[in-house]
């Protein structure tokens, strides 16, 4: 098994995209999902937002020599909505993210980051927004999301976050990658299994 | 004491334990892969020298990928043939059962769970892509995972969850002529927004439910995840238990009545407690279509399109008409078109076919729109033939293809090029969904797709039923 990493903190910069309900079709187009491993992923994160169809480069925060080498990204609302496609939290893990602030994330999306053990944290619009604008205008401010302590701290600013309690101790333990924990309780598998009637066909 | 909601007893039952982290380790009873998200989870198996826990309650297919016009192999295209390659192997290396290309059990993975029995009431069930809600139609714990996740169902059956609040959405009375399970679900996509169903699983229950074949209540649960809603389901009944008897993987005999028995056992209590209750009216539901770039974007066929004003995100409105590239106020009727595709896991199924066979009856496609009809399956696509559908769609100028997910997420040969717009049955309006990345989508019934490719445009079904 991989090696046990706790995950307490994400220091950085930082880069925003904003708006709403910001799909896994938009983070990553399907045809990208026809490679055989993550292993080029973060090559194509907003792929066809960042590119036009001769691959000249479009006006994008991805694209931006300002935010190159941001490790944490600043969204909106219900960011990740769609697909369960992993490619997606994998393009932006690949790219560079290591943390996600935003005011809400759909529900398999923050379940793939979070197995991924990269923390999707939530705040308040207004607090987006003022990490945003702070962003914009000092691309190289010094970022610390901290999931210990639940905050995240920026110049003197210092803003509460919030995410699952059950995220927030896998993150911190070093059991995000869940298969050890599960594969520790085979037996107990397998009595819940020879529990369940469906499990022998409904033998009498 | 309040009463259980089957969601609460399918959880209880499923339940290993609590783990350190506070989350619940969850056995999953049916595991469902395709070829797109399951590659990598195979290979970190491998890397740490695990087997599957459970190799016979995982069941694999082809579906995504597969072109639907030409079959034979190689693939024209290389990536498609590799990752199909390494889905063939995968199976053949872990023992899983597979429904390759040349199987008649082929098809869309969420078609095929249910038509072959796989899919039954009081089972938590998992695959890799977010449309598994479509098997909560038989009370069933149904929904999407990531590729983690299938390595983590591979190798214990098991994953770490959290446990939902349920949210009881009744549709009361009854429905019009013309408006169909597609037009329900865009309705309450459209009132509790796409991200309105966070953090619950969504009970669908009233007349209007009751009374749909078990075809309406998939597509119904199938796009529950468009409404941010990771699980639908619908308590099992008389037309689930009919539905279910005599399907391959269903127990027959007296094992059918005492599974029929646990069936109604793990049903919603008439006291269950909702952590949250929402009413529809049936006769308020019109044909829907969406206008915008995401689900709940859509309007009623006799309505204009709306202010971004009148959303509560006024700038996604915006960018959904900057897309679009139609203006607040005008008709959605009479929007043109350019291609129409039925098909899907949410609208791919015989009851589906027939509806829009039923409208394209001796008439003929419009001149100039490219119109595509794509069975869920190669099961669907041989009853559909066994009635003469394929007779009538190709009669009026359809193309009758394979079965696979074909243009709904444009990963195969069929696609939107440059600023096409496609009348779709399917279940996503994103921004580049149907293959380009210009492309723009309006979500409709299978009916009004075909209603729509004889036109050329978005029209009213009601008037050629």
């Amino acid at each position: 098994m991989s090696e046990i990493v706790e995950i307490t903190q994400v220091s950085g910069t930082a880069v925003s995209i904003r708006g709403n309900d910001i799909d896994t079709d938009r983070i990553i187009p399907a045809r990208y999902l026809k490679e055989v491993t993550f292993a080029r992923m973060g090559e194509y994160p907003f792929f066809d937002e960042r590119f036009d169809s001769t691959g000249n480069l479009k006006p994008h925060p991805f694209n931006d020599p300002q935010y190159k080498g941001a490790s944490i990204l600043f969204v909106n609302k219900n960011f990740g909505c769609g697909s369960s496609r992993e490619h997606a939290p994998q393009a932006l893990y690949r790219y560079g993210i290591n943390a996600i602030v935003g005011e809400s994330f759909a529900a398999i999306f923050a379940g793939n980051c979070t197995m991924m053990g990269v923390p999707t944290v939530t705040v308040s619009h207004d607090h987006v927004e003022l990490m945003m604008k702070t962003v914009e205008q000092n691309p190289k401010t010094q970022f610390t999301v901290d999931i210990e302590k639940k905050t995240v701290t920026f110049g003197e600013q210092r803003i509460v976050i919030d995410l699952p309690e059950t995220y927030r101790s896998a993150l911190i333990s070093g059991s995000w990658d869940s298969t050890a924990l599960l594969r520790a309780n085979l037996a107990q598998v397998k009595k819940t299994a020879s529990q369940l009637p469906y499990m022998n066909g409904f033998a009498g | 004491m309040a009463g259980k909601t089957l969601y609460d007893k399918i959880w209880e039952s499923h339940t290993v334990c609590i783990l350190p982290t506070g989350q619940t380790q969850l056995f999953i009873g049916l595991h469902l892969i395709h070829e797109i998200t399951t590659a990598p989870a195979f290979d970190m198996l491998r890397e740490n020298g695990m087997d599957i826990a459970f190799p016979e309650r995982t069941f694999a297919t082809v579906d995504h990928i597969v072109p639907t016009d030409v079959r034979s192999r190689p693939f024209l295209d290389a990536e498609a043939e590799e990752l199909t390659q390494a889905l063939e192997k995968n199976v053949k290396q872990f023992g899983v059962e597979f429904f390759g290309l040349e199987s008649a059990n082929q098809g869309i993975v969420h078609v095929i769970g249910p038509q072959l029995g796989l899919t039954q009431p009081g089972m938590t069930l998992a695959c890799g892509d977010s449309h598994t809600s479509t098997h909560g139609a038989f009370g069933t714990l149904a929904f999407g995972i990531g590729t983690s996740q299938v390595r983590d169902v591979l190798a214990t059956q098991t994953l770490a969850m959290d446990k939902l609040k349920v949210r009881r959405i009744n549709v009361n009375g009854a429905l019009g002529t013309g408006v169909y399970a597609k037009d329900v679900i865009l309705s309450i996509i459209r009132r509790l927004g796409v991200a309105g169903g966070k953090g619950f699983a969504y009970e669908y229950g009233g007349a209007v439910i009751d009374a749909m074949s078990m075809e309406a209540r998939m597509t119904v649960c199938n796009m529950s995840i468009e409404g941010g809603a990771l699980v639908g389901y619908v308590n099992p009944d008389a037309t689930t238990f009919e539905y279910l008897k005599g399907r391959p993987h269903v127990p027959s005999g007296a094992a059918f009545d005492r599974a029929v028995a646990y069936w109604k056992s793990i049903a919603s209590d008439p006291d269950a407690h909702y952590d949250d209750i929402v009413n529809l009216d049936g006769k308020d539901i019109e044909p829907t279509v969406t206008w915008g770039i995401n689900p709940g974007q859509a309007v009623g066929i006799s309505e204009r399109l709306p202010k971004p004003e009148d959303y509560a995100d006024p700038d996604g409105a915006k960018k959904a008409y900057e897309h679009m590239g139609w203006e607040p106020g005008a008709a959605i009727l009479g929007t043109p078109i350019n291609v129409a595709f039925i098909g899907s896991c949410t609208n791919g199924r015989l009851a589906d076919l027939r509806a829009a066979a039923k409208i394209a009856k001796g008439r003929k496609v419009k001149a100039g729109i490219r119109a595509l009809v794509v069975p869920g399956s190669a099961e669907v696509k041989k009853l559909a033939e066994r009635e003469g559908l394929h007779e009538i769609f190709t009669q009026a100028g359809f193309q009758w293809r394979e079965a696979g997910c074909s243009m709904c997420l444009a990963m195969n040969p069929d696609k939107l090029s440059g600023r096409e717009i496609s009348a779709s049955s399917s279940n996503r309006n994103f921004i580049g969904r149907q293959g380009s990345p210009q492309g723009r989508t309006l979500l409709m019934s299978p009916a009004m797709v075909a209603a729509a490719a004889l036109n050329g445009k978005v029209v009213d079904v009601r008037e050629y039923l």
